[in-house]
């Protein structure tokens, strides 16, 4: 059975953590179509959380089209693959390696690479949003 | 048992104007807030923000001053059995006879509760080994909390109010206690008001806050939406407040940069644009802890309005 995990001092809201772990699961192929996730008393008294932050959480993942519910069964996964072709992730992966060593030869350590990318991010946000305007 | 079930239906709670006074102090007032049916909220504040007061009128234990108070739709008044039938209260200090055994504690709440669930109390006994024939001061802090626990339970009120629950235990039964008080919210429709001091934890247990200070209501509602109207902005030192988007909540000014936490909605933020400032999400412990160091304002902000609507509110405290 799959088991969550929470980071209390990530600032990320714990029912994006969840959500983000199913994705991520899914990418690395950990979770699979099928497969049965824990039940929202179990998550809560597991974690020691909200059971309302996993209903959130399960329900973000349904409307994402990523899980099912089966009446009385419970939450299953119903993505067939990863949301990105494993080609695509490979490469995207490939290029970011390539990159994160030019930084670090360039001399950037982590918080520099993190504030970097936070940065060109959000510049280009904004640069999206104005080419749509 | 979640907060969309209950859309449409009466609140677990809701306060009109709710005020207390003490003589010629005023413990609360002009108290405004509506927590609906399967919510786990939070009252967090410091000592003296109003807290007890505010959840000794919910349970019907102190006659408001002025305003009202409505526990599924019914007026909470002191001294009356409905009143104290809707809600479940474990206090602080989880006050027991210490020269009972659990089984006497029961055959109280029995006696005292037309509703009593004497199985519901013996199953959670025997699900936490607790020994019924045990005297209570012969229990450990935390089987003390859960005896507590299980006699608001029994009551099968739809309410229940737990001030200060885990204050009192070590790490891991505090752990155990809140662990128990999660499965009992995912299986049962009930509704708690957990008052704490313990900021860091309330954000895995409560999808509702409420934040006292000075005997106000500073900021209340589903918490999601809370940390979504708020951000952390670093802009150039010279920026005022004014040009900011929406309202700052609390600025720390460095020699050349300032953090402000600030409030506003998601459009507001969406558009603020500028190149140089860093927008950075707001953690649950962080939106606590800048509304508890904020000088206390007067006015009520339990009412979410765009803060937009507020030109020149004076929010301009400056820490360290």
């Amino acid at each position: 059975m799959f088991r969550f995990r929470l980071d209390g001092s990530s600032g990320v809201p714990p029912y994006l953590q969840l959500v983000h772990q199913v994705r991520q699961a899914l990418l690395l192929g950990y979770l699979q179509e099928g497969d049965r996730l824990p039940t929202v008393k179990d998550v809560a008294a597991d974690l020691v959380i909200n059971p309302n932050t996993v209903v959130k959480a399960y329900r973000q993942l349904e409307h994402e089209g990523l899980t099912g519910g089966r009446p009385g069964q419970g939450t299953f996964i119903t993505a067939t693959s990863s949301p990105v072709p494993p080609a695509a992730h490979q490469d995207l992966r490939a290029s970011l390696e390539a990159w994160l060593r030019a930084a670090g030869e360039a001399g950037l350590d982590d918080e520099a690479v993190t504030a970097l990318i936070a940065v060109a991010r959000q510049d280009l946000k904004q640069d999206l949003k104005k080419e749509r305007v | 048992m979640t907060q969309d079930d209950a859309d449409g239906s009466v609140p677990a709670l809701r306060t009109d104007r709710l005020g207390r006074r003490y003589g010629k102090m005023w413990g609360l007032r002009d108290c405004t807030l509506e927590v609906p049916a399967g919510a786990v909220a939070a009252v967090v504040g410091p000592n003296g923000a109003g807290k007890t007061t505010l959840l000794e009128m919910i349970i019907g234990l102190l006659e408001p001053t002025e305003g009202r108070v409505d526990v599924f739709g019914q007026t909470s008044r002191a001294d009356t059995a409905g009143s104290l039938g809707r809600v479940g209260y474990v206090a602080q200090d989880h006050p027991l006879y210490r020269d009972f055994t659990v089984a006497d504690m029961f055959h109280l709440g029995r006696a005292m509760n037309p509703s009593w669930d004497q199985n519901l109390a013996d199953v959670r006994m025997d699900a936490l080994s607790i020994p019924v024939n045990r005297k209570i001061r012969r229990l450990s802090g935390g089987q003390q909390a859960q005896v507590s626990l299980t006699m608001a339970l029994a009551k099968r009120a739809p309410l229940l109010v737990l001030d200060e629950p885990v204050s009192s235990l070590d790490p891991v039964a505090r752990l155990d206690f809140m662990r128990d008080v999660m499965a009992i919210a995912a299986d049962q429709a009930l509704t708690f008001l957990i008052s704490s001091h313990v900021v860091a934890e309330l954000e895995r247990y409560c999808d509702w806050l409420i934040i006292l200070s000075a005997g106000h209501v500073q900021l209340a509602g589903p918490a999601d939406d809370l940390l979504a109207a708020h951000q952390l902005l670093t802009v150039p030192r010279a920026t005022l407040d004014a040009d900011l988007p929406g309202t700052a909540i609390q600025r720390t000014d460095s020699d050349r940069h300032s953090t402000v936490l600030v409030r506003a909605g998601a459009d507001q933020f969406a558009g603020y644009g500028r190149p140089g400032w860093q927008a950075d999400p707001v953690s649950f412990e962080q939106l606590i802890m800048a509304y508890l160091q904020r000088r206390p304002s007067p006015r009520s902000y339990d009412n979410p309005a765009p803060a937009a609507e507020r030109p020149g509110t004076p929010a301009k405290e400056v820490t360290r």
